[in-house]
Order: structure tokens, then C-alpha cells, then sequence
């Protein structure tokens, strides 16, 4: 087994698109964290990535709602890492429209996820990347957050808001070489999307994340994945609002 | 403007979640219509085994069943495709224990280059490690190696009320029997522990012969039976003299390893055309195979992957009978009865001028473990019938001959036997079905094929 430099710590380790891109980072032969809060569930992939790629990787407990054990999380992290530490963040949460505005419980706790917990956790990570002279930061938003629609314009707001802090922590942190790359998704294959009518331009997980690792070699900014959405979104926002608001989006 | 906004990426926190589905069988006889689930975690299994949707429940691994094993039209099916991760392996013993969507393809990827081999690898190497318990399959070495539930050292099985259960030859021993080759019908494994076969290398040396005709073919397979692999490509629409006539392969393992074959780019595009699918073709297609073997036979190393899966390197072979699909009809014969039995059959094929691309003749030297295991001591033919009028009769004189000589018809691969022959060729089906009625009382589980051959 070659030397093993890098670790990709994925928050989110137990969702679709977690698994899949620490399937494409193990293969590539780097270390996997798998964070999430299904410790057990989390253990059964980190076997899978170890026994398929003979690369480490191991299960951290992660929630996102417990900021006060971020920091803590963090410095865990730094000391299991192998090499330099990168992060995919890809974890969220999203209840329906409908449901938020009957349980505004639910909608609090979709923003803490989304949006407080994902700020908090990148925010106790940054040291950790500072410390090593930087670090890649993957984060996955959506298009949902590129023009509030009717269906999911609460969802939406978490991942614009996202955005928007992630521009910040981007500029903020670039100097000591940690590069952030914006992911906006648009619909994968995932355990959340099969009861769903069927989605346009919707892709694997593996196609997903074998782009999404592309992009992640190299890339900063915002960019969509797959592709095809970047020229679908500019043609969406470009839509007067007397148009927009007679779709049914 | 029906635009529909893809939601976002987020962890899935819906569990059980179902959804409308259409599956084909491999033979693609029509398409079943039924709710889905499609778990990723232990726990949605249990949610979607349990959800009180008054629908009864098959597993679907690959899809790789011919007929109707996995198919649950009007009901649900559990696809386990996603439930594919490789839990541990010990290297000392070579048991590898792993989720049932873990394809065959996974694991020889995988363990291959470490020398391990799966123990029994089927004719394609896309179906799961849970379809081939459920099938109980067997492959080219069956006849030194058994099938596949002989090398299971243990299962987990979940049963309707969700609960999860360890099944072994000393634990439960009759639940595991009624599993292995069990056609998913007591319940759905969520885990197995299978002992690997160590190998060399990578590579097999194979070795080419030629036979005129079957009594020269059931002469070979017995000359033959010290290698460890054997098959034989058999042409079934030739008559006459050379009924029975075609390819053995034998192969031992290979010292050394050789390199990967590039990867199957090789696909079928579309579905072939009805027109080129007729007894001229298809015997033109025969008679070239069994040519291009040499006559005086040869010798090759290849890898493991050629000789074993020779049909995976073109996806999608079976649109090659076109839109309409076709069954495969694969039954064992005990020895004695065999020279006769096989005769009828292929004279039967011939007669009706079914057309059958390469069909298979395997020796057979023990029986499977398992109470529906389809594996028992004698010869096996399988067969491709294009669907198209007339085909269920000829299915029927096929099933007749079979039982008539002693023989069974393997499920895995079964769109059409009756009820009554099912009976006849599974003598454990009792036994089978007290098992089942135990593990699942409320009879959640079941398929297309169990509700056919009258199994409920």
C-alpha cells in the first residue's frame, strides 16, 4: 500500500452522495472519515472502504445540531486525520414546504442543520486547515437556493444563506491555502429522491461524485454538477418575476 | 411548462420510502409493475420489510433470474442493490462476510488480486452474493465444488416482523436449508459470511476440444471429470448425427496472472430485429462457434473473467432475442437417465426449430444443500427459447421429458413449469413450505414465481 497523504473527512458520511464520493476519494487512495450520527451505520461503510481500497477509514460520531461538541469534533478529526485533511460537507436536511409551515419546529431545525450546523462546523474545522497550511473544502448546495420557488423557497434560503457564508469563509481562509468549492446539485439518485416523480437531468451517485472529485482537484468557487444546470439556472434566473410566478415550480 | 427543480442534495432521513417500479426478469418476458423500496441502511430494510402497506414482499437483487423469481407484480419488491458493502474478511480462512447486493464482479475485483476466488462463480458475474444464496447457484466446477449455499458458513436473515435471525448449518439449520435456494421466500438476507477458494493466480488455463455428437460429449465430460472446471457449449439445432454436437472446455487454475482483459465495451445497442433471430441464422451462428474451435482442440490462458463470465463482455445480451425476450430452460438429468433424456430434449428443440444460440451441457457431481436446490448428480442442459407462439408447448414437452427422466428444472432460470411438476421434481417442497409457514406466518413473502407454482 502506497503512503497515504491525504484524508477526506465527509460530514454527512452515511447519505448517498457521502458514500459515493468516499467511495471515489478511497479509490484515489486517499483516507476517509466518515462523520454522521449513525455511528454503527457508519461503521459498516468504513469496512467496505478499507476491505475495497485498503486505504483507513473509520466512523466519527458527528451531529451537526451539537455545536457545542464541534470543537471538540475538530481536534478529533485533526488527530485521526492521515496526511492533510479535506472536508465534503453533504449533509441537510429538507421536509417539504407544506411541512415546515405546518411545524415550525421542523423548519427551526432544518435551518440549525443546514445552516447554523454547517457554519458552526466549518468554523471549528478552520484551524485545523490553517494549521496544516491549508486544506480543500467541499460543500454541496443546491439550485434550490439560486431562485426562491414556491415548493422549496424555506429549503432554498438555507442554501443560499450557505452560499453566502461560504463566499465569506472562502476569502477569509484563502490566504493560508484552504480553497472552498461551492457545489450547486442538481437532482441525484438518491435514497431521498427515489419516491419522487422522476427528476430531469437527474444522475448516479458515482457520476455525481466522479465529477464532483474532478472538480474538487482543482476548482474554487461555485459550479454545478452535473454541468447542464449552470446554463438551466442562468435561463431560470433570467425569467422576469410576472413569468416565474405563473410557473408552477 | 411542467419543469420540475431538482430538490438538493441532503442526507436521506426518509426511510422506507417506496416508489412506482416496472422489472423485467433477464429474459425481459414482460414487465411486472410494483412498489419499490430501495434501502441503504440496515434500518430502511427493517422499515420497508415492516411498513404496514398490506403488500406482499420480494427481494431483488441484480435482476439476473430469467423468469419470474424476482418479480412481484402488484406487490413490492426490496432492491438490494444498494445494500453492497463488504462488512469484514479474514484472510487466514478466506471468509468474507458482506451485504447481498455485493455482486460477484465486486468481489473477484476486489479479492482476485489477493488470490481468492468466489467459490462457485455463476455463468455472469453481475448478480449479488443474496440472489446467489436465493439460487442457490453453481458454476463451471460444481462437480468438485457443489453450489454456492455449500461454501455459506452463515446468513442473516430478516423476517417480516423485522427482526434479524443467524442462520448456519448448526443454527437453525433447518431455516438455513429452506434459504439456500430458498427464492427469497423466507425472508430478506441482510448479511452472509462465504469462504472464499484460493487460487494461484488470476488466470486459468483452458483447454479446447471438439465433440461430434452426445454420446461422444457424455464419454468427454466423464474423461473429464478430475478438472476442476468444466463446461460445454453445445449446439442445439444440429441433427441427425451430430445432435449433441459441440465445444468442451476444461480448465485448471493458471500458475501465473496474467493482465486484466480490457473491460466489455462491447454492448448490444438495441434490440435485435425479429427477422434475424430464425433457425438459418442461429444454425449458421452455431455451426461457426463449434468450427472455430480447432479440431484438433488447443490450450489458452486467459484470465479468470474470460472463461468464467464469457457473455458479461457484451452488455446487454439479452436483447439479442429481441423485444419479446425469451425463457431459458436449464433442467438436470441423473446420469443414468441422461443419454436418453438429453436426446429427447434437443430432438424436441430441433423439431420445433426453437432457436437457441449456444446452449450449455454441464456435468453435475453433487447435489445442493439447500431444500429447493435446483443441483443434483448428473447432466445439465440449458437452453434459450425465443419467445413467440408456440413456445409454451414446446416448454411443457420440455418439462415433461424432464420429469419423465428423473430431472428438475432449475428456478433461477424458470418462466413456465406447472405446478404439478414443481411437485414432482422437488421432493423437499413440504418440508420447505412447513419451514416457510414457520419463519413467516402471515405470508408476507412472496413473488410472481412462488403465487405460479402454487407455493402461495
Amino acid at each position: 500500500m502506497a503512503a497515504v497523504t491525504e484524508t477526506w473527512l465527509v460530514l454527512g458520511g452515511g447519505s448517498t452522495i457521502g458514500r459515493a464520493f468516499a467511495q471515489r476519494a478511497a479509490a484515489a487512495g486517499a483516507a476517509v472519515l466518515l462523520a454522521g450520527r449513525d455511528v454503527a451505520e457508519l461503521e459498516r461503510s468504513a469496512a467496505d472502504l478499507r476491505l475495497r481500497h485498503g486505504v483507513p477509514a473509520t466512523s466519527v460520531l458527528f451531529d451537526a445540531l451539537d455545536l457545542e461538541a464541534h470543537r471538540g469534533f475538530a481536534r478529533a478529526c485533526a488527530t485521526l486525520a492521515h496526511g492533510r485533511l479535506h472536508l465534503l460537507l453533504a449533509f441537510g436536511v429538507m421536509p417539504t414546504q407544506a411541512a415546515c409551515e405546518a411545524d415550525p419546529q421542523l423548519a427551526q431545525r432544518m435551518v440549525e442543520t443546514n445552516l447554523t450546523g454547517a457554519a458552526s462546523v466549518l468554523t471549528a474545522l478552520a484551524p485545523v486547515l490553517r494549521g496544516q497550511g491549508g486544506g480543500t473544502v467541499v460543500a454541496l448546495g443546491s439550485v434550490a437556493g439560486q431562485r426562491g420557488r414556491p415548493r422549496n423557497h424555506l429549503y432554498g434560503a438555507t442554501k443560499a444563506a450557505l452560499g453566502v457564508f461560504l463566499q465569506g469563509y472562502a476569502a477569509r481562509h484563502a490566504r493560508h491555502g484552504v480553497r472552498v468549492l461551492h457545489v450547486l446539485a442538481g437532482p441525484v439518485d438518491t435514497a431521498l429522491t427515489w419516491p419522487l416523480p422522476k427528476l430531469p437531468f437527474m444522475v448516479s451517485p458515482a457520476a455525481f461524485a466522479a465529477a464532483t472529485w474532478r472538480l474538487a482537484r482543482r476548482g474554487t468557487g461555485q459550479v454545478h454538477v452535473p454541468r447542464i444546470w449552470a446554463p438551466v439556472m442562468a435561463a431560470i434566473r433570467a425569467l422576469p418575476d410576472r413569468v416565474f410566478n405563473r410557473l408552477d415550480l | 411548462m411542467n419543469l420540475v427543480l431538482p430538490q438538493g442534495v441532503v442526507r436521506a432521513t426518509s426511510a422506507g420510502a417506496w416508489s412506482s417500479v416496472a422489472l423485467q426478469g433477464w429474459g425481459r418476458l414482460g414487465s411486472a409493475p410494483c412498489q419499490a423500496a430501495r434501502p441503504e441502511r440496515l434500518r430502511d430494510v427493517a422499515d420497508a420489510v415492516t411498513s404496514n402497506n398490506g403488500r406482499n414482499l420480494i427481494a431483488h437483487g441484480a435482476g439476473r433470474s430469467y423468469g419470474d423469481a424476482a418479480l412481484n407484480g402488484g406487490g413490492a419488491v426490496l432492491l438490494a442493490g444498494r445494500l453492497d458493502r463488504m462488512l469484514g474478511f479474514d484472510a487466514t480462512t478466506g471468509v468474507l462476510v458482506a451485504e447481498p447486493g455485493v455482486t460477484i464482479a465486486d468481489v473477484i475485483r476486489v479479492f482476485l488480486p489477493q488470490g481468492f476466488l468466489l467459490p462457485t462463480p455463476p455463468g455472469t458475474a453481475f448478480a449479488t452474493l443474496g440472489g446467489a444464496v436465493a439460487n442457490d447457484v453453481h458454476g463451471k466446477n460444481q462437480h468438485v465444488a457443489g453450489c454456492f449455499g455449500d461454501h455459506v458458513a452463515w446468513l442473516e436473515l430478516m423476517l417480516a416482523d423485522g427482526s434479524t435471525r443467524r442462520l448456519s448449518p448448526t443454527q437453525d439449520a433447518p431455516a438455513f436449508r429452506a434459504t439456500i435456494g430458498g427464492l427469497g421466500l423466507t425472508g430478506v438476507i441482510t448479511a452472509l459470511a462465504v469462504q472464499l477458494l484460493r487460487v494461484p493466480s488470476n488466470a486459468m488455463r483452458v483447454r479446447r476440444q471438439r465433440v461430434g455428437g452426445l454420446e461422444a460429449y457424455l464419454d468427454a465430460f466423464r474423461a473429464a471429470r478430475g478438472a476442476s472446471w468444466s463446461v460445454g457449449w453445445i449446439d442445439a439445432l444440429a441433427g441427425g448425427a451430430a445432435l449433441g454436437r459441440g465445444v468442451l472446455e476444461t480448465a485448471e487454475p493458471a500458475a501465473e496472472s496474467v493482465a486484466l482483459p480490457t473491460p466489455g465495451a462491447r454492448r448490444m445497442p438495441f434490440d435485435a430485429p425479429g427477422f434475424l433471430l430464425n433457425p438459418l441464422s442461429v444454425r449458421g451462428f452455431n455451426a461457426a462457434y463449434w468450427r472455430r474451435a480447432p479440431a484438433q482442440g488447443d490450450e489458452r490462458v486467459m484470465h479468470a473473467n474470460r472463461f468464467l463470465f464469457p457473455l458479461d463482455g457484451i452488455g446487454g445480451w439479452n436483447r439479442l432475442y429481441g423485444a419479446r425476450g425469451f425463457h431459458q430452460f436449464q433442467c438436470v438429468l441423473p446420469e443414468a437417465e441422461a443419454p436418453r433424456g438429453l436426446r429427447l430434449l434437443l430432438e424436441a428443440v430441433g423439431q420445433a426449430g426453437a432457436a437457441s444460440f449456444l446452449a450449455v451441457l454441464k456435468w453435475m457431481g453433487r447435489a445442493g444443500s439447500g431444500m429447493l436446490s435446483f443441483a443434483q448428480p448428473g447432466f445439465t442442459l440449458a437452453l434459450d427459447i425465443p419467445s413467440r407462439s408456440g413456445d409454451r408447448a414446446l416448454l411443457l414437452r420440455l418439462e415433461r421429458i424432464t420429469q419423465e427422466h428423473g430431472g428438475r428444472v432449475y428456478l433461477a432460470k424458470d418462466s413456465a413449469l406447472s405446478p404439478q411438476g414443481m411437485v414432482e421434481m422437488y421432493p423437499r417442497l413440504a418440508e420447505f413450505q412447513q419451514v416457510r409457514a414457520r419463519l413467516d406466518p402471515g405470508g408476507r413473502f412472496s413473488s410472481d414465481m412462488s403465487r405460479r407454482l402454487g407455493l402461495g
